[in-house]
């Protein structure tokens, strides 16, 4: 294309050699230099707003960071480190991630598949059970998690409504207000939120199986149980490990909703890792020790990672 | 064996009768109230929440439940239009989102056409550093990328949030690409070739549309992350007339009072879009989903 401009300027040389060998040379480069050219927008992007800031985070959390212009921020190496192992409130946070990651990743799977399972195939109207199933992936955070608050509010929230119509009396349970309800709550958004995600998930895989050797697996006479085991999960363990990779990874950095609910509350007791590093760095400006939080965490996930490219390595046919 | 032989093709004309007919009558009640039940709970709190849209001040946040609205009233509506602007917040949204997919969609699928269609040197050690990413969410880079940006003067800037979302869209998009390019027939393109279309005729004009599923899953997650994304936005923005919606909705809670009846209202306006690009993108999801090489 850029040579078309030029062209007329070379009208004079002698057409017999000029092309061919131009052609050959732009062709061999071009074969050459295509495919980095192609990757270059994406690896520029990607290097520059993820790779570089993957590395800055661990340098900073060297560093007794300051944000203020103008002001020296002394390298105090392992410190940040060393800090988070003494600091009783990382515990608290950890804990309650930890228990975050373990409650709402198997139940989020297993209502997901349950929901696949269910309505798979020849259900009356069958893609708009799916669509409905789906719909809460694509709403926003910030608009459920005050949805939930709300309805979990002690007066007139619907939930309380609800138990108090089973107690027989009014409920005025404050969920907000105890480290356990306001935990159980925060689960609850997670789950509803994020049950479609593995449901289409695991929908597209159980769709993918042969249905051929199901129905034949039938004829023969197996039980279901035994279709499950032997033909169904064999053939789905695949998404069965990406859905749990990419869980673990989202469910360990849960921040929003806790951040938009509880605020960490009461007194930090609901904090999660990322509320707990966000508050370190954007109140207390502790930019060191929340990178140095930020750092830790992306290595343990970066073993996960490492099980995920395993997963997602294209097969060779 | 004669039973073994007919039993096939009995199955394939009336697979439904195979346990018994009562059995299979019942199982399908229980299947659709089963779906019923998780459609419910799935949408539930959304039209709960489109019904307290509508609800005037004496009956939202007053302390007393109320399903629907005696006196359904627009009041909400106009309030949260006034009082945090919002068509200046769903303004700056859109033109982020609208970035965001662009830019996404063209460099994913440059890259994923790449990675799928040519030999080159360190291949796999590129997409796997692309594909370790997934294991990086977007809350875990906030802080270098805030001070990134601060170095980069983008701090308060709508084209900062795009140049972020981008580069957290782009390795599961090329993932989803590279695997649905993969799946076009080679003859299909040297004879593509062999017509005289150049490398980005074979990407536009054969690989694009044959990719559609993948293409449209790539945009509605472009789209979605980029309008709901809370925390690099609350970090980096603060100046109000850039505020994008999800910081505009926190603005509702005060630290006293909430305006809870804006509040909604002002979700439920932002949540349309979210439920439209996932209505145009459905047809295409299921496909989208399980060619991508998600199985």
């Amino acid at each position: 294309m850029e040579r078309r401009s030029a062209a007329p300027s070379q009208g004079a040389v002698p057409a017999s050699l000029r092309p061919s060998r131009r052609v050959g040379l732009h062709a061999r480069a071009g074969r050459f230099l295509t495919p980095y050219l192609l990757i270059v927008p994406a690896a520029a992007f990607y290097a520059v707003f993820t790779i570089y800031p993957i590395f800055r985070q661990f340098d900073v959390s060297f560093f007794n960071w300051q944000i203020f212009p103008g002001s020296q921020s002394p390298f105090i190496g392992w410190s940040n480190y060393s800090h988070l192992i003494q600091d009783p409130e990382i515990r608290t946070a950890a804990y309650n991630t930890a228990l975050y990651v373990v409650i709402t990743v198997p139940v989020q799977m297993a209502l997901g598949l349950f929901a696949a399972a269910m309505l798979t195939d020849r259900l009356p109207a069958s893609t708009l059970w799916r669509a409905l199933v789906f719909i809460p992936v694509v709403t926003s955070w910030v608009v459920v998690s005050f949805l939930f608050a709300y309805m979990f509010s002690p007066s007139g929230g619907l939930v309380d409504t609800v138990l108090g119509l089973f107690a027989g009396h009014a409920v005025h349970f404050d969920w907000l207000a105890q480290t356990w309800s306001a935990n159980v709550v925060i689960w609850l958004v997670g789950i509803w939120k994020g049950v479609g995600w593995s449901f289409i998930i695991f929908l597209a895989a159980l769709d993918g199986t042969a249905r051929d050797v199901i129905e034949a697996a039938r004829v023969d006479g197996a039980t279901e149980r035994r279709i499950w085991r032997s033909v169904v999960i064999p053939s789905i363990r695949q998404s069965v490990v990406f859905v749990l990779v990419l869980l673990v990874i989202g469910a360990a950095t849960v921040f929003q909703s806790v951040w938009l609910i509880t605020v960490g509350g009461p007194y930090g007791s609901t904090n999660v890792l990322y509320t707990y590093a966000y508050q370190q760095a954007f109140t207390d400006f502790a930019f060191g020790y929340a990178a140095a939080i930020g750092s830790l965490l992306a290595v343990v996930l970066f073993g996960l990672s490492l099980a995920e490219i395993q997963v997602l390595r294209p097969r060779a046919d | 064996m004669a039973l073994a032989i007919e039993a096939p093709t009995q199955a394939q004309l009336k697979p439904a009768t195979q346990p018994g007919l009562l059995g299979v009558k019942t199982w399908k009640k229980t299947r659709l109230a089963i779906a019923l039940v998780f459609a419910l709970v799935s949408m539930g709190p959304l039209l709960y929440m489109i019904s307290l849209s509508f609800q005037p001040a004496s009956e939202i946040g007053t302390g007393n439940f109320v399903l629907l609205p005696s006196h359904p009233t627009i009041q909400n509506y106009v309030q949260a239009w006034d009082t945090v602007s919002l068509g200046r917040l769903l303004l700056n949204s859109t033109i982020v989102a609208a970035g965001t997919v662009v830019l996404t969609v063209v460099c994913a699928s440059l890259a994923a056409f790449a990675f799928a269609r040519y030999k080159f040197r360190f291949k796999e050690v590129i997409f796997y550093l692309f594909l370790a990413s997934l294991a990086v969410p977007s809350v875990e880079l906030v802080i270098p990328q805030y001070l990134l940006m601060d170095r980069l003067h983008l701090i308060d800037s709508l084209i900062g949030l795009v140049l972020i979302y981008v580069s957290a869209n782009l390795p599961f998009s090329i993932f989803l690409l590279r695997g649905f390019f993969e799946a076009v027939p080679r003859e299909l393109e040297e004879s593509f070739r062999l017509d005289g279309a150049t490398n980005l005729g074979v990407l536009t004009k054969l690989l694009a549309p044959l990719s559609i599923p993948a293409l449209a899953v790539v945009a509605l997650f472009a789209f979605n992350a980029a309008w709901d994304e809370f925390v690099i936005a609350l970090t980096l923005i603060n100046s109000s007339s850039h505020f994008t919606v999800p910081i505009g909705l926190a603005l509702f809670i005060g630290s006293h009072t909430t305006a809870w009846g804006p509040l909604f209202a002002a979700s439920v306006v932002a949540t349309v879009p979210n439920v439209v690009a996932f209505v145009i993108s459905q047809r295409w999801f299921k496909s989208g989903v399980s060619l991508g090489g998600i199985r």
